[in-house]
């Protein structure tokens, strides 16, 4: 168990679609796509790994339930 | 904690098995749909709500047929364009519960139209998510009434035009048009503040259900990038642009604080109420036992002839009797054309054991009151049945040789009695008297339900025991 100091998104690659909505809605501009695919055929997006402020704009811009999760900072992982 | 995670909502299973395939994670929608969005949002409503075990989702005929793979909701999936009956039918069997029809433009505004306008104008307690996006998503981009015009599909090449096919149809506007809805929004999905407000209307909406408000409707507009030909992120520009500046986006209706909460209690109705209003009330004085031959136990039934005849009712004669004796029975009609002239029929089991169809494709005793009947449905009767035919009426002889064959002029006698019209009762002396498989008494304690004129009921147990006689002299 840790809590997080910092805001981070995690992208489940396979659940992704690649359709960007994520990357126009973040306001952090901390998401990229990736030029490999994923098991689907879709170039999936990233998390740049820096810069996230935990807003969850992205999460709502996203189509697909489980294809992005934010964790806030102070949220409790395993 | 679990506010400071942003995951998949408890209201999705976690893996969707009921999806076929190997794919048991994604969606179906195509990348960019803004269908995926509206689900992650009512899924949330629902949970911050608590009422998941208590949502049924009434899903559509659309793209977004599907719902049932990925919520873990009650759900029913209807034909085209009637989820608002549907539901209606559910909240009113159980008030308790919250429910939600979700349609297309084209399941609600087209084909389901008049649906929608009248559960709207009822105020029936539901909430209808109406996702917008302009077009006929799931068959391939075609025409919908809220299509802009200009806008191309494929059943629209050179773009909607007004002379063709009128103005695009702003149907929150119509429901708002309606006194009865409680609440009316228009939402979209075009940014992060337009999507908030969806969300935020969802969730108002199905508030103002679980209060008991009234009808609530959340008009959503959502991108469809396929059937528009645009990418995800153009289709957002579009949309905005162009759906925006025709369909504005605001609340049309929110009389939500003023309104008195109707709470609706569960209506149980018993199965003595239910007798009453079908008039199948009367209790048979006695129980009749008979021992019929094997061969005749458990019929499968067609009766056939011109309407007027009394095709029909001599069905329900016999399907009325044989329930009272305790059998399991059915019975079920079918028209010509018209009412009276046209060819009637209608089949009937009468069984000992439980009835898992009540159609019959080949009935083990077919009564025909019309040559056209008995030419058209002799080749069904199974071998070793029985085929009976009026003989007054009928001037030819059915073929064949594998059935048991009964000429019976049931309309001669019937005339004999004074009224042709009790021509169907003889047959079903007849029937009974050679088969045994009930009781004459058994049908006369019924006879006051399929037939309503008192001085009818005499002439009827005349002509049943004419039909019994007409055995036993033969
Ligand atoms: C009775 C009937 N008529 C027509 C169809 C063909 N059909 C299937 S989906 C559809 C329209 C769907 O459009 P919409 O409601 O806008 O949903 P979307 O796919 O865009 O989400 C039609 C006409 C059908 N399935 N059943
Ligand atoms: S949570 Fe906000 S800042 Fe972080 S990636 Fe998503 S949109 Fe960007
Ligand atoms: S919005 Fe969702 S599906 Fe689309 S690219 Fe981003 S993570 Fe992938
Ligand atoms: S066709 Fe349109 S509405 Fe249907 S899944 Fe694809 S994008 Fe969505």
């Amino acid at each position: 168990m840790a809590v997080l100091e910092e805001a981070k998104i995690v992208v489940e690659h396979d659940q992704c679609k690649g359709c960007t909505l994520c990357i126009i809605a973040c306001p952090k501009d901390v998401i990229i796509q990736l030029s490999s695919f994923n098991t689907k055929g879709y170039h999936p997006v990233e998390y740049k790994g820096e810069g996230c402020t935990g807003c969850g704009i992205c999460f709502y811009a996203c189509p697909e339930p489980g294809a992005i999760i934010v964790y806030k900072k102070g949220a409790v992982v395993e | 904690m679990a506010n400071k995670i942003l995951k998949k909502s408890d209201s999705f299973y976690a893996v969707y098995d009921r999806k076929p395939g190997e794919d048991k994670m994604n969606t179906h929608y195509c990348p960019g749909c803004g269908h995926g969005n509206i689900h992650k949002y009512v899924a949330e409503a629902i949970d911050e709500l608590g009422i998941q075990d208590r949502t049924i989702i009434v899903s559509p005929v659309g793209c977004s047929v599907f719902i049932y793979y990925y919520f873990d909701l009650g759900n029913i999936q209807v034909a085209h364009g009637r989820a608002p009956a549907v539901a209606t039918a559910l909240k009113r069997a159980h008030p308790h519960a919250i429910v939600i029809s979700y349609q297309g433009d084209g399941d609600l505004a087209a084909i389901g139209g008049n649906n929608i306008i009248q559960a709207a104008n009822r105020g029936e307690q539901i909430t209808v998510v109406f996702v917008n996006n302009a077009i006929y998503g799931m068959t391939g981009g075609q025409v919908a009434p809220t299509t802009l015009v200009g806008m191309k599909s494929s059943t629209t090449p050179r773009g909607r035009a007004i002379e063709n096919e009128g103005y695009p149809m702003k149907v929150s506007e119509l429901i708002a048009a309606l006194t009865a809805p409680v609440y009316v929004e228009r939402t979209a999905l075009w940014d992060t503040s337009s999507r908030n407000k969806a969300k935020r209307s969802i969730k108002k909406a199905l508030k103002a259900q679980m209060e008991g408000k009234g009808f609530t409707f959340c008009e959503i507009m959502s991108p469809c990038p396929s059937g528009w030909k645009l990418t995800p992120a153009q289709s957002l520009e579009w949309m905005k642009e162009n759906m925006g500046a025709y369909y504005k986006v605001g609340v049309l209706r929110d009389e939500i604080k003023t309104r008195e909460p109707i709470i609706k209690e569960k209506k149980t109705v018993t199965s003595k109420e239910i007798q009453e209003v079908l008039g199948t009330d009367i209790k048979p004085s006695e129980h009749y036992p008979t021992n019929p031959e094997d061969r005749y136990k458990n019929p499968s039934m067609k009766f056939a002839g011109f309407g007027g005849q009394g095709v029909l009712s001599l069905g329900t004669m016999l399907a009325n009797a044989a329930m009272e004796q305790g059998f399991n029975s059915s019975w079920i009609p079918s028209y010509g054309p018209e009412m009276r002239g046209g060819t009637a029929y209608c089949f009937v089991n009468i069984s000992d054991k439980e009835i898992g169809s009540p159609t019959v494709s080949n009935p083990d005793l077919l009564v025909a009151f019309n040559r056209p009947s008995l030419e058209k449905f002799e080749g069904d009767v199974k071998p070793g049945g029985i085929i009976m035919y009026d003989s007054t009426i009928i001037d030819v002889q059915p073929t064949r040789d594998d059935v048991e064959i009964l000429a019976v002029p049931a309309t001669g006698i019937a005339e004999s009695l004074g009224n042709i019209r009790c021509a169907n009762t003889v047959m079903a002396g007849v029937y009974l008297a050679k088969t045994k498989i009930m009781a004459k008494e058994a049908l006369i304690q019924t006879l006051p339900k399929a037939i309503k004129k008192k001085h009818l009921i005499d002439l009827n147990i005349h002509a049943l025991e004419k039909g019994f006689e007409f055995i036993e002299n033969n």
